[in-house]
């Protein structure tokens, strides 16, 4: 039993870690943001140089790691608030092609992926659909060796700076059947494909994507017809474990924010920092975020086991860091008094990923549920 | 990043397991709650480790510890949680012990440590005073040198299972004048059989008999009981409690106690279904279960600190907060899932000897019982309040 790093991921902290610091400060960020792009593909390129695109991927696909990396880059990405697209293509798209793809689709698409030609979306969620990963009315109808898909899929994360989706499309059954989902690799400039873009209230940029009779050949589809759910549910189980990391970064940053502010905020005549009730709080964010750091660690390190478990530690993991993330946001607001509300503040930032974070993958309610069903009885 | 136990490990605890299998006095479990067991069934394990060498597995080799590293102590705590067993009682093991071995002279360890291992001598703790809780500093049982003894007066309170003690350890203040409350209290050893010392019990809101006040008048105690030196008490005192919290965790003892919880929830029935197919009720147990994962993984982070030389500092102000959190939540949650059962008190029934009560399901006999012993949890120990006040001034560091 050890929880310490090998040096391979040391290095990969070092590396992400001294990026966010230099080149992702409080002003930056809001610079980048406000404009039109939203991100900075530069930096996106810096990443792909300096192999952080690589590292969560296996040495057959031209990587190095595998989720502990993800975790360590999601970290620091969190730290910084960072709004690049690594989760949605790196971590799900990437994720789907590797557990599930071809030889010839993970050469191209992963090694587009790598070297940062390639960005993807991961349009899975339907306007209808809540956190039911099958509950699809996006079809794709085989049509001779093609399929053509229709549909609509919601908030797609990333998706104005895509080059590529990974799509989830029911090929049969009913429109929440287990088995009849079909996972597929859709250009974004192939023909039928348009998006709706918009800013989200977190910082990043998403898109309504609609397909409207778009033709794919069969090389599209990842893994079996018909039997995608399972390769999705790991796929987001993943993603899950590597947004409770972000999480966890954005936490820690929250926690030390709110402690130096409080040192420093005087109010009768004294640093609120000096009055129990506040000591109190911080204390318990602390708490919050040790544990949280706990279940992170545990549901990376269940990612690879086999389906009960690793849904089981995931959804543990989602639900309390979930509940942590809305107490360390909402005490580091009521700490921060008046000054919490400011746009000027980093504070608020934080708070605003943090309250989307509960929900990404998943809410509390959802993961509670799925973990009941996998203990209970 | 490996949560695999290595297979030394996994062999050391296949060896725990078979001794427990093969040792454990198999009457002792059976036999109620804890309070309500003679002094020889809560010593029973404890004799058996002492001839073992198990019984103090914490204590440097020097002093009869067993050098195990804190995984290996780990395993051995979940092993025996897994059986129940009644642990060595911690006053005289994770207590004096270590205040003896570290702070006391080598007469006082060669007198005191081979009864400690053996558990042939019962040691209780005077700490607490009526007015000194929280703030023990402000204690006010004094010791008064007289010659080659001192004299002691005062009355402590809270005393655990004193009615059963032959030595306790005394906090009392041998300088009235100190500039700080703090500098003026001395740690002695006392012969609990020693004239002027009486025990009376207090009854508790969960019926039992676990705790006493202990009232001293002119109890004269030889000053070579004093450990250490006079007026550095408060030092030894902050040492042991240090040592207290490490381990108070609990996390094998409520896993075992969230499948039982489990169990009960599935016999108990709503609305025709079993309870823990309610959602509501299940959402408690599944609540409860991962703030538990979180607490072992945080403790076994803590465990692999320490491995690394990082020695138990304020995280386990942490483990403890969040343990008895948990302690406390699934006695409420048992209480909850027995329902009409949890109201008839138990020893409201006659007595005839037997454990056959006439009413209800047997786990539902000591739900209310439990519930209500297990809110010391968060008052015991140093409370869950000056817990965080500890948090704030050692790692936040405001």
């Amino acid at each position: 039993m050890d929880f310490d790093f090998t040096d391979e991921q040391n290095m990969v902290r070092d590396g992400i870690s001294r990026l966010i610091r230099e080149q992702y400060d409080f002003d930056t960020r809001r610079g980048v943001i406000a404009s039109d792009s939203g991100w900075r593909p530069e930096l996106w390129a810096q990443l792909a140089e300096l192999g952080m695109l690589a590292a969560p991927f296996s040495e057959e696909d031209g990587g190095f790691g595998g989720a502990t990396e993800a975790m360590i880059i999601m970290e620091e990405f969190g730290k910084g608030l960072a709004v690049e697209p690594f989760i949605p293509s790196v971590v799900c798209a990437g994720g789907a092609l590797k557990h599930g793809g071809s030889s010839a689709q993970r050469e191209e698409y992963i090694g587009g992926i790598i070297s940062g030609e390639m960005v993807f979306a991961f349009a899975y969620a339907e306007p209808r659909g809540r956190y039911d990963l099958a509950n699809l009315e996006t079809t794709a109808k085989a049509d001779g060796g093609d399929y053509v898909i229709n549909g609509h899929k919601a908030v797609v994360i990333g998706a104005p700076w895509a080059t590529h989706f990974v799509v989830t499309a029911r090929t049969s059954g009913g429109q929440t059947d287990k088995d009849g989902v079909s996972v597929f690799v859709v250009a974004k400039d192939a023909q039928g494909v348009s998006t709706r873009d918009y800013a989200t209230v977190d910082g990043r940029r998403a898109s309504e994507v609609y397909f409207e009779n778009v033709k794919v050949s069969g090389d599209a589809l990842i893994g079996d017809a018909d039997n995608g759910l399972p390769l999705i549910e790991k796929v987001v189980d993943e993603a899950t474990a590597a947004v409770c990391a972000e999480a966890v970064g954005a936490m820690k940053v929250t926690n030390e924010t709110t402690l130096d502010y409080s040192r420093q905020r005087k109010q009768f005549g004294t640093p609120i920092g000096s009055f129990q009730v506040l000591q109190h709080r911080m204390a318990d964010m602390l708490m919050e975020y040790e544990q949280s750091v706990s279940m992170c660690y545990l549901a990376t390190i269940k990612l690879d086991e086999d389906d009960a478990t690793r849904k089981k530690n995931v959804s543990a993991a989602k639900v309390r860091i979930g509940q942590a993330a809305r107490f360390i946001g909402q005490s580091a607001i009521q700490t921060h008094g008046g000054m919490g509300m400011t746009d000027e503040l980093a504070v608020g930032s934080y708070f605003k990923r943090l309250s989307i974070i509960e929900g990404e993958f998943g809410s509390v309610d959802h993961h509670m549920r799925r973990h009941i069903a996998l203990t209970a009885g | 990043m490996n949560l695999e136990f290595s297979e030394e490990e996994k062999a050391f605890r296949a060896e725990v397991r078979e001794f427990i299998e093969n040792n454990y006095p198999q009457d002792i479990g059976t036999r109620g709650v804890q309070d309500e067991m003679s002094r020889e069934d809560l010593l029973a394990w404890h004799k058996i480790l002492g001839k073992k060498g198990w019984s103090t597995p914490a204590w440097p080799t020097e002093y009869g510890g067993t050098g195990w590293t804190p995984t290996q102590r780990y395993i051995w705590g979940e092993e025996n949680a897994r059986k129940n067993t009644v642990m060595p009682l911690p006053f005289g093991v994770s207590m004096v012990g270590p205040v003896i071995y570290t702070f006391g002279n080598e007469e006082q360890k060669a007198e005191h440590l081979p009864g400690i291992r053996s558990g042939d001598v019962w040691w209780c703790q005077g700490y607490s005073e009526p007015g000194a809780g929280s703030d023990l500093a402000s204690l006010k049982t004094t010791a008064v040198r007289d010659g080659d003894d001192y004299i002691l007066n005062g009355q402590k309170t809270w005393t655990t299972l004193a009615q059963h003690a032959d030595w306790g350890f005394f906090l009392c203040r041998t300088d009235p004048d100190a500039p700080k409350p703090q500098m003026g209290i001395s740690f002695i050893l006392v012969d609990m059989k020693t004239p002027g010392i009486e025990v009376r019990p207090i009854k508790l809101i969960d019926g039992g008999h676990e705790v006493n006040e202990v009232w001293l008048t002119d109890v004269r105690v030889p000053a070579t009981n004093l450990i250490g030196e006079e007026n550095k008490g408060w030092t030894y005192a902050k040492f042991l409690l240090a040592h207290e919290r490490s381990g108070i965790a609990g996390v094998a003892r409520s896993k075992r106690g969230v499948e039982q919880l489990k169990e009960i929830a599935a016999g108990e029935m709503l609305d025709g279904k079993p309870l823990i197919e309610d959602m509501g009720f299940a959402t408690k147990i599944s609540q409860l279960e991962i703030d538990l994962s979180a607490l072992e993984i945080t403790e076994l982070r803590t465990l692999a600190g320490e491995q690394a030389g990082k020695g138990p500092g304020p995280e386990s102000s942490l483990l403890k907060v969040k343990g008895t959190e948990i302690q406390q939540r699934l006695t409420e949650l048992t209480l909850e899932a027995v329902g009409h059962y949890g109201t008839p008190d138990f020893r409201s029934f006659p007595d005839d000897g037997s454990n056959d009560f006439p009413i209800g399901p047997d786990y539902a006999h000591h739900a209310a019982p439990t519930y209500f012993n297990m809110r010391k949890t968060s008052i015991y120990g140093g409370s869950n309040e000056i817990q965080r006040n500890i948090i704030t001034k050692m790692i936040l560091g405001l």
